[in-house]
C-alpha cells in the first residue's frame, strides 16, 4: 500500500493530498504524524491528482510531512453479538478496558436503504410506561420518534425512562400463552458531542439498572473531534441493524444530541467551501439526516426491529430551525419537551399538543392496546387544547367572566397536566392505568362533551355524573 | 432503443473525479441527458453538463468506493421509461426499476449495480385488435386492447411519428416485444413504447377542464374543488397531514388511473401504501384500488439523483395513460424534496445559486412539470386528462419560501394545511381562510346539473359564515364569547357546526373516509336549515341559550359516520322543524 507525503493543503478538518494512483470515493485513510501517532480520515472527493480528506480526530499537529495511506476500503464497523455490554468510542473502538472485539463480520457503515417493498409496516405497541407517550403519542416497534427539546431541559431523563421501562406487551391480544415470553430491548446508545457528565449519567444509570449488559454505548464527547460525530451514529445504526435483522433483537437506538451532529456537518460543509443552504447548514442535510433516520423499521420475515429515539435540542426552542424542521419531515412524529411545564415541575414535561406519533393509529385499539384508546386520545387532545386556549383569555378577563363550561375545561387542562402528564420519573404505568386516569379526567366534563368517543365506550368507561339524566330526574320530581 | 443503434454511439471514457453523486469523466462522447454506465459496477447515471472535454454525470446509485480511472460507457439514449401493459399494480423506484424484482435479486436492502426492466418482457398478454387489414392508422390511434388489470383495459397505441396502412394484425397472446400490428411499410407496432422522461408526450391540443375530480373529501369537493386536468398544491408544515390527504386523494378520487409518486419521503409510509392499496376497494368499481394504481417510491434515503428523476418518471407514465383517453391523477409527495434534490445536484456542480441556494431554474422546472398536466385532446383524438396534485413541505411551515411561492404561481388550487388545526386534531387540517380554488366557476355548471341547482349558492353561504366567524373570533379572544350580542353568538354556533360536522372528516373511519357529493350537499343544506330556523327564532324573541339547546342540531354529528345517512338526515330535518315550531 502506497504512502504519500504529499499533503498540499490543510484547512479546518480537511486535508488535500496529491496522489498518482486512483483512490475510491468514501475510502478510509490513515495519516501518520511525525511523532508516530496516527489519525483516521475519509475521502470526501477523489480526483485524478488531488484527493480531499476529512480527518476524524481533527487536523491538529498535522503537517506537510505527515504521511497518508489509503486503506482501499470504505469505513467498516466490526459487528458481533459480543458488542452488547461494551462501551466504545465514537469511532467504534473499545474504551472500557475490556477485551478486544472479535468481529463476526465487518459491515459498511454507510448502510444500504431498505427496499420499501421489503419493509413490514410497524404496528406493534411499545409500552414505555409514560402516559404522555403511551396514551397520546404511542410508540411502535420500528418507528423513529425524536424528542424535540431545548438546552437545559430534561430530555435525557425521558430517554432513560423510556429505555428503562420500554416493554412489548405480548399479553394483549395474544391468542395463546405460549407467545407471551418477555422480550427485552437491546439498547444502542449513540452519544454525539455530549459532556462527560451527561455521558456518565447514562452509563451509571445503565449500570445501576443492569441495562448495560444488553446495551452498546458509542461515546463521542464534547471534547472529542467534531468530525468524528459524522461516523458515530452510522456505527451505532450499523450495529443496530446487525443485531435486529441478523440476530433477531428488538433494538432501541437513542441518539443524542442530533444538534451536535448537524453542527459537525455544517463545519465540514464550510471547510469545503460549499454553497450553504438555510442558516449555513449544507443543502444536503435533509438527505444526510434521512440516511440516518430511515435506518429504523422492520423487515418482512425478520424477527427483530430497529426503533429510533433521536434527541435534539432546538436552538432557541425554535422548531422552525433547520435541524428540528428537517427532522420532523423525516421522522414519524415528535415528542416535545416544554419549558413552561418544566418550570412548573412536571415530570416528564411533555407538551402533547404539538407532539405527534404518525404510526399511532395502527398500533392501538383492540388487540393492540384497548378498544377505546384512539377515541380517548382524540377526546383528550380536543379537551386539553380547548382548556389551554382559554388560559390566554383568563389572563385578560379573569375566571369569573367565563361561562361554567369554560371553567370546567380550564380545570380539566390543569388536572390533565397534574395527573396524566406529571407522573414522575420513576413511575411505570401500564396502558390500562394510563387510560384509567384519562377516563377519570374526562369524567370531570359533562357526558355530552364526549363527542369524539363512540357512545358504547362512553357507556362502558365514563364514570362522571350524567347531567342530562339528572336534570330529567329533577324535572320529573 | 434497438441494440444496433446503441452500439453505434457507444463510447467509453474514464472517471476523473468523484464527489458524492456527481462524477466527472473525460474522453466520453455523450450527449446531454444521455444515460451512462459508471465504473466497473456499471452504476446508472445521466449526463448533466458538458464542459470542454469533461462530461459531468449525476449517478442514481451510491458512489462509495468508485475511483478515478474507472470506465464510463454511454448508452447513447436519454433517460427513458418503458411503457406498456404491466405498469399498473406495480411499484417502481425513481428510474422505473420494479422494487419487487429488486427485492428478489438483491434482498431486503437496495444494493447497487442491478438493473431490471420496468416491464415484464416475458409475460404474455391477450391482444384484441380494433383495426383490420387495410385500415389507415395515424399517431396516437388505438389499434387494440389488452386486459391489463381487473379494472383497466390497456390500449395499444400507434407511437408518435408513426402512420400508415395496416398490413397485418395478430390477435392472441403475445409478449410486449412481439409485433401485434404491422404496417405496409414494415413498421412493427408492439405493446411496448419507450419515451424519454424529460420530454412531454405530444398532444393534439389542450382543452379547458369542466368536470370536477371528485375526491369524496368534503372540504375539497365543496369549498375548493379541483377539475379533472387541474393542478393543485398542498403545502403544510410537518405533521399537518399532507401525506394523509394525498393518500385520501389516491384512494378515493374518481380518476381512472392514479400514479402516486413518493418522492424523498418516509419508507414506512410507502409500505403503508403498498400494504393498504391492494386491500382497498375502488368505490366506483369495487375492484382493488391497486389495479388502477402505479406507485413510484423513492424514499428519502435512496440516492438523491433518482429522487430528481422520479417526478419525471411519474408524469411520463401518467401521460401514457392519458393518451389512451383516461383521466389520470398524479400525486407527488413531496415536490419540495424534488426541488431539494435539484438544489443538491446544483450545488455539487457549483452553479450560481438563486434564492435560498435553489438553482435559478427552479421556477422553470416547476412550471414545466405542472404544465405537463391538463385536459387534452390526444393525438388519436381521445379526451384524456392528468390532474397534478403536488405536496409542498415548506421549511418551518413558512409559505414565503421559494418552492411554495413558485408553485403558487402555477397551480390553480391551493389547499393550505395548518399546524394549528392539526394541533387541535381538526382533520383534514386544511385552512378554509387561506385556501382557494380557481376552478369553482368553471365547475359550477357540473354541480348544478349533477347535484343541485343551489350548490354554488350554498357554498357561498358557508364561506360567508366562516369568514364572519374568523372576524368574530378575534373579538372573542379579547372579551369572551358571552360578551357578544346574541345574533353573533348564533353565527358562531352555526360556524361551529360547519367546522365540526362538515369540514372535519375522519380519514380513518370506514364510512366517513369517503363522502359523495349528494351527502356533502345534504349535510350543508341541513346546517343551513338550522341556521335559517335559528335566526327566525331569534328574531321572534327566543333567547340564544334555548336555540343552542335544540336537540336535533347536535344529532347532525352522527351523519358523517352513518352509512345509511339519508333516513337520518330526513329525521333530523323533520325534528328541526318540529322543535323550532315548539320554540316559537
Amino acid at each position: 500500500m502506497k504512502e504519500y507525503k504529499t499533503i498540499t493543503e490543510i484547512s479546518g478538518p480537511l486535508v488535500f493530498v496529491e496522489v498518482d494512483e486512483p483512490v475510491g470515493y468514501d475510502e478510509i485513510v490513515e495519516i501518520k504524524l511525525s511523532d508516530g501517532s496516527t489519525k483516521r480520515g475519509q475521502v470526501l472527493e477523489s480526483g485524478e491528482e488531488i484527493v480531499s480528506l476529512q480527518v476524524f480526530e481533527g487536523t491538529d499537529e498535522l503537517d506537510r510531512s505527515s504521511s497518508v495511506r489509503f486503506l482501499g476500503e470504505t469505513m467498516k464497523m466490526p459487528v458481533t453479538e459480543d458488542l452488547l455490554g461494551r462501551v466504545l468510542s465514537g469511532r467504534g473502538e473499545p474504551i472500557d478496558g475490556g477485551a478486544d472485539i472479535v468481529p463476526e463480520e465487518r459491515r459498511d457503515i454507510i448502510g444500504a436503504a431498505i427496499n420499501p417493498h421489503a419493509r413490514e409496516y410497524p404496528d406493534e405497541f411499545i409500552q414505555t410506561g409514560v402516559s404522555a407517550i403511551d396514551g397520546m403519542n404511542t410508540l411502535v416497534r420500528g418507528q423513529k420518534l425524536p424528542i424535540f427539546s431545548g438546552s437545559g431541559l430534561p430530555h435525557n431523563e425521558l430517554a432513560l425512562q423510556i429505555a428503562r421501562q420500554a416493554d412489548v406487551r405480548d399479553d394483549i391480544g395474544a391468542e395463546d400463552d405460549a407467545d407471551t415470553e418477555d422480550e427485552e430491548f437491546a439498547v444502542i446508545f449513540g452519544a454525539m458531542g455530549i459532556t462527560q457528565e451527561e455521558a456518565n449519567e447514562f452509563l451509571e444509570e445503565f449500570e445501576r439498572t443492569g441495562a448495560l449488559e444488553r446495551s452498546v454505548v458509542f461515546q463521542n464527547l464534547a471534547d472529542d473531534p467534531a468530525v468524528e460525530r459524522i461516523v458515530t451514529p452510522r456505527m451505532a445504526l450499523t450495529t443496530a441493524e446487525y443485531l435486529a435483522f441478523d440476530k433477531g433483537y428488538h433494538v432501541l437506538v437513542i441518539l443524542t444530541d442530533m444538534t451536535n451532529y448537524c453542527e459537525a456537518l455544517r463545519e465540514i460543509g464550510a471547510a469545503r467551501e460549499e454553497v450553504p443552504g438555510r442558516r449555513g447548514y449544507p443543502g444536503y442535510m435533509y438527505t444526510d439526516l434521512a440516511n440516518l433516520y430511515e435506518r429504523a423499521g422492520r423487515i418482512e420475515g425478520k424477527e427483530g426491529s430497529v426503533t429510533q429515539i433521536p434527541i435534539l435540542t432546538m436552538p432557541g426552542d425554535d422548531d422552525t430551525h433547520p435541524i428540528p424542521d428537517l427532522t420532523g419531515y423525516i421522522t414519524e412524529g415528535q415528542i416535545y419537551i416544554d419549558r413552561r411545564l418544566e418550570s412548573e415541575g412536571r415530570e416528564p414535561p411533555v407538551n402533547v399538543l404539538p407532539s405527534l406519533s404518525r404510526l399511532m393509529d395502527d398500533g392501538i385499539g383492540e388487540g393492540y392496546t384497548r378498544e377505546d384508546h384512539g377515541d380517548v386520545a382524540n377526546q383528550l387532545y380536543a379537551a386539553y387544547a380547548e382548556g389551554n386556549d382559554l388560559r390566554d383569555l383568563v389572563n385578560i378577563v379573569g375566571r369569573e367572566a367565563l361561562s361554567e363550561r369554560d371553567n370546567r375545561f380550564l380545570d380539566f387542562a390543569d388536572a390533565f397536566e397534574g395527573e396524566l402528564i406529571d407522573q414522575g420519573w420513576d413511575t411505570n404505568r401500564t396502558i390500562e392505568e394510563t387510560l384509567g386516569i384519562a377516563w377519570d379526567l374526562l369524567s370531570t366534563l359533562p357526558k355530552t362533551e364526549m363527542k369524539r368517543i363512540d357512545d358504547d365506550f362512553v357507556e362502558k368507561y365514563y364514570v362522571g355524573e350524567d347531567e342530562a339524566e339528572e336534570e330529567e330526574a329533577e324535572a320529573a320530581a | 432503443m434497438s441494440k444496433a443503434e446503441t452500439q453505434q454511439t457507444e463510447d467509453e471514457g474514464r472517471i476523473t473525479n468523484v464527489s458524492g453523486p456527481v462524477v466527472e469523466a473525460k474522453g466520453l462522447d455523450a450527449r446531454m441527458n444521455d444515460v451512462v454506465r459508471v465504473g466497473e459496477e456499471e452504476l446508472m447515471g445521466e449526463v448533466i453538463e458538458i464542459e470542454g472535454g469533461v462530461t459531468i454525470i449525476q449517478v442514481y446509485e451510491e458512489t462509495s468506493g468508485i475511483s478515478p480511472g474507472e470506465p464510463v460507457i454511454t448508452t447513447g439514449a436519454p433517460l427513458s421509461v418503458e411503457l406498456g401493459p404491466g405498469i399498473l399494480d406495480s411499484i417502481y423506484d425513481g428510474v422505473q426499476r420494479p422494487l419487487d424484482i429488486l427485492e428478489e435479486e438483491m434482498g431486503d436492502f437496495l444494493d447497487r449495480g442491478v438493473d431490471a426492466p420496468g416491464i415484464d418482457l416475458e409475460k404474455n398478454w391477450d391482444f384484441t385488435p380494433e383495426v383490420e387489414e387495410g385500415d389507415e392508422v395515424g399517431e396516437g390511434d388505438i389499434v387494440g386492447t389488452v386486459p391489463e388489470t381487473e379494472s383497466i383495459d390497456h390500449k395499444v397505441m400507434v407511437p408518435p411519428d408513426v402512420e400508415g396502412t395496416v398490413s397485418e394484425v395478430n390477435e392472441g397472446e403475445y409478449t410486449v416485444e412481439e409485433p401485434v400490428v404491422v404496417l405496409e411499410d414494415g413498421t412493427e407496432i408492439t405493446m411496448l413504447q419507450e419515451w424519454p422522461v424529460r420530454k412531454a408526450r405530444p398532444v393534439e391540443r389542450k382543452q379547458t377542464p369542466r368536470t370536477p375530480l371528485q375526491t369524496g373529501q368534503r372540504i375539497l369537493d365543496t369549498l375548493f374543488p379541483i377539475a379533472k386536468g387541474g393542478t393543485a398544491a398542498i403545502p403544510g408544515p410537518f405533521g399537518s397531514g399532507k401525506t394523509v390527504t394525498q393518500h385520501q386523494l389516491a384512494k378515493w378520487s374518481d380518476a381512472d388511473i392514479v400514479v402516486y409518486v413518493g418522492c424523498g419521503e418516509r419508507g414506512n409510509e410507502m409500505t403503508e401504501v403498498i400494504d393498504d392499496f391492494p386491500e382497498l376497494e375502488d368505490p366506483k368499481t369495487g375492484k382493488p384500488l391497486m389495479s388502477r394504481t402505479s406507485l413510484i417510491a423513492n424514499t428519502s434515503n435512496m440516492p438523491v439523483a433518482a429522487r430528481e428523476s422520479c417526478i419525471y418518471t411519474g408524469i411520463t407514465l401518467a401521460e401514457y395513460y392519458r393518451d389512451m383517453g383516461y383521466d389520470v391523477a398524479l400525486m407527488a409527495d413531496s415536490t419540495s424534496r424534488w426541488a431539494e434534490a435539484m438544489r443538491e445536484i446544483s450545488s455539487r456542480l457549483e452553479e450560481m445559486p438563486g434564492e435560498e441556494g435553489y438553482p435559478a431554474y427552479l421556477a422553470a422546472s416547476l412550471a414545466e412539470f405542472y404544465e405537463r398536466g391538463g385536459r387534452v385532446e390526444t393525438l388519436g383524438g381521445y379526451d384524456g386528462s392528468i390532474s397534478v396534485i403536488g405536496a409542498v413541505s415548506p421549511p418551518g411551515g413558512d409559505f414565503s419560501e421559494p418552492v411554495t411561492q413558485n408553485t403558487l404561481r402555477i397551480v390553480k388550487c391551493f389547499w393550505a394545511l395548518d399546524a394549528d388545526l392539526a394541533e387541535r386534531r381538526h382533520f383534514p387540517a386544511i385552512n378554509w381562510n387561506d385556501s382557494y380554488s380557481l376552478y369553482k366557476s368553471q365547475l359550477d355548471d357540473f354541480f348544478a346539473d349533477e347535484v343541485d341547482e343551489g350548490w354554488a349558492e350554498t357554498r357561498q353561504w358557508a364561506v360567508g359564515i366562516l369568514d364572519e366567524e374568523a372576524d368574530l373570533q378575534e373579538v372573542v379572544q379579547l372579551v369572551g364569547k358571552d360578551a357578544l350580542p346574541e345574533d353573533q353568538q348564533l353565527t358562531l354556533e352555526v360556524a361551529r357546526y360547519i367546522r365540526e360536522v362538515f369540514l372535519q372528516q375522519d380519514a380513518f373511519h370506514d364510512v366517513d373516509t369517503y363522502c359523495d357529493l349528494n351527502k356533502q350537499f345534504e349535510m350543508l343544506r341541513l346546517i343551513r336549515k338550522f341556521n335559517d330556523l335559528a335566526f327566525d327564532a331569534l328574531d321572534a324573541g327566543v333567547p340564544v341559550d334555548e336555540i343552542q339547546d335544540v336537540d336535533a342540531a347536535p344529532r347532525m354529528f352522527n351523519i358523517p359516520t352513518e352509512e345509511d345517512w339519508e333516513p337520518l338526515a330526513e329525521e333530523i330535518d323533520e325534528e328541526l322543524d318540529k322543535e323550532f315550531g315548539e320554540l316559537s
